[in-house]
């Protein structure tokens, strides 16, 4: 009788001691990644790269959401709700990729990024579906729908954190300290809903509209490796030595199967 | 003094099993419905008992509810038998379930808090089967048969019939902790895949020996019977699960076929080790001295020097 009295006592000091652990530090957001001061851009001697990214083939087709999984959320529905992931304009320009210098800007400083980026859940989707922010740059998370919504960055390289939001809550604002090209966003409580964050270190990005066209405005002249990702076609790169005052134009492209 | 059956007690064990193999069923539905951190925080729901049953919240809350009424049903079996059981052995396995459910439920609240670390939410997948298969134990032992059943001559037919049996329990144990690395994405299927082919071999031939090891034996023919059922259902469902998830590889979401199929072969999994489990539990209780011994029956067999009756 005595065992079993003096297990149920531990294991009852045991779980409540567990309650007390309680939810793991969160390690505080960490100054933005930025190299020791060193060079600034020079605008009179700045140039800029520019293009199209462009997709080939036959996309894949829209992939159809179901919602039914919260009334609230089918409710703004009253269609069938479709994602495409390849998002193409007329003139073959693919949407939504995120082309930025991904080498060549070593040795260069720049002031940070203070303007916060908003990313809205809408429609229990979210708005942008590919956000491109600077290390350090606070993103401001809305929540305009009527229901509750999980906000939930898987990086690689940068801290994880999972925050609820009520409907029509409190703005979430946070930041990512190191670049990380593109952290998965998800909400666990609709799991049809995803987006990216591309976090940069410097200024040189853009993430494109339909028509696939991008410029990178104020680069200082050099020789520079320019990625372009995608959410579903992955990553291709090229290198452009631009020289002072130069304007070069790139052309991405991505093949379908 | 020997051990008596209780009806009630036995009962109450079974409803404790089946209470658990729902809760693994719920468990399931959260992981295939990537709901795992629709609740961010933990023990609470959003700060509360009552969170809003929305979208993945409903699996997760579910889960956290009924593994709450499953911990306290266990506390109840390990008081009722604290009080009532004379197998000093039986009071410690209950004991062994208590605190496993204790582990299991602080397992489930570090995969929350830590965001899903593969190795905690393996150990919290693995956990569950162990944990389901000793109250399935614990139903046996509770049982009329188990307290009743008559010895069988010791052969070395029936030593070796219950050695592949064991075996063949630890080797689906083993292959359900594959399946836990390849759903958390841990393993790949190749593992999981040589493991069930390895699972089939050893149940058929252990099945061999068992029929003949104890062909007259009620309890051991039926459990034998199950647990090759089991495994091919098991088998069909578990490629069932890998052709929905290869079919749906560009789904942006979790589709029913997916979940329920998964969801199905993991209950299915359950089943297979307990009743494997159990199969090695009956063969020994009828076939060794030392299942004899430990039921504390059998007076008029064995001297009472040899018998381990517990409080007296």
């Amino acid at each position: 009788m005595k065992a079993h009295v003096l297990l149920i006592l531990l294991s009852a000091i045991l779980a409540f001691g567990s309650l007390g652990c309680g939810k793991k530090e969160e390690a505080p957001t960490t100054a933005p990644e930025t190299p020791a001061a060193g060079k600034t851009v020079d605008p009179a001697t700045a140039g800029t790269i520019s293009g199209i990214v462009k997709f080939t083939g036959t996309p894949p087709p829209p992939v159809r959401l179901r919602m039914d999984a919260d009334a609230a959320c089918a409710r703004l529905h009253p269609g069938p709700v479709t994602v495409r992931e390849v998002e193409t304009g007329a003139n073959g320009g693919l949407a939504r990729v995120v082309v930025y210098v991904k080498e060549g800007l070593e040795g260069y400083t720049f002031p940070p990024a203070t303007e916060a980026i908003e990313l809205d859940q809408e429609g229990c989707m979210y708005q942008p579906r590919v956000l491109a922010v600077r290390t350090g740059q606070p993103i401001e998370i809305v929540n305009s729908d009527d229901t509750t919504h999980n906000i939930h960055p898987i990086p690689k390289v940068n801290r994880e954190w999972n925050r609820s939001q009520p409907p029509k809550g409190e703005k979430i604002v946070d930041s990512f300290a190191r670049q990380e090209v593109a952290i998965p966003v998800k909400c666990n409580i609709h799991p049809w809903m995803q987006a990216y964050i591309a976090v940069i270190a410097h200024p040189y990005f853009q993430v494109t509209g339909e028509a696939g066209t991008f410029e990178l405005k104020n680069l200082p002249p050099g020789t520079y490796t320019l990625e372009a990702w995608h959410e579903k076609l992955g990553t291709t790169t090229q290198q452009v030595t631009l020289g002072p005052n130069e304007t070069k134009t790139v052309e991405f492209v991505f093949q379908g199967s | 003094m020997h051990a008596q059956y209780s009806p009630g007690l036995h009962r109450y064990a079974f409803a404790t099993a089946a209470a658990t193999l729902l809760l693994l069923v719920a468990g399931g539905l959260v992981t295939s419905n990537d709901a795992g951190l629709s609740v961010p925080d933990w023990p609470l729901s959003y700060g509360s008992l009552f969170p809003p049953m929305v979208g993945g919240i409903v699996y997760e809350h579910s889960h956290r509810v009924i593994a709450a009424v499953v911990g306290l049903m266990t506390i109840g079996l390990v008081v009722w038998l604290g009080r009532t059981e004379r197998r000093a052995w039986v009071r410690r396995l209950a004991y062994t379930a208590l605190a496993l459910v204790i582990l299991q439920g602080v397992l489930g609240g570090l995969t929350v808090l830590f965001y899903l670390p593969r190795p905690v939410s393996i150990a919290h997948a693995t956990m569950a089967q162990i944990f389901f298969t000793l109250v399935a134990a614990l139903v046996l032992f509770t049982s009329r048969w188990w307290l009743t059943a008559a010895p069988l001559p010791t052969s070395e037919a029936s030593r070796r019939a219950e050695r592949f049996a064991l075996w063949t329990a630890l080797l689906i144990l083993a292959q359900l902790i594959l399946g836990a690395a390849y759903r958390h994405g841990w393993l790949g299927i190749t593992p999981h895949l040589l493991g069930a082919g390895a699972v089939l071999i050893a149940t058929s031939w252990t099945g061999r020996l068992v029929r003949r090891a104890a062909p007259a034996v009620a309890m051991v023919t039926r459990l034998r019977i199950l647990l090759s059922s089991l495994v091919g259902t098991q088998i069909l469902l578990g490629l069932g699960a890998w052709w929905a998830v290869v079919r749906n590889q560009q789904a942006l979401q979790p589709l029913p076929e997916m979940i329920w199929l998964t969801v199905a072969h993991l209950a299915c999994g359950a089943l297979t080790l307990a009743t494997a489990t159990l199969q090695w539990l009956a063969l020994r209780r009828v076939t060794t001295s030392w299942a004899v011994d430990r039921t504390g029956l059998h007076a008029a067999v064995y001297p009472p020097a040899l018998q381990e009756g517990g409080r007296q």
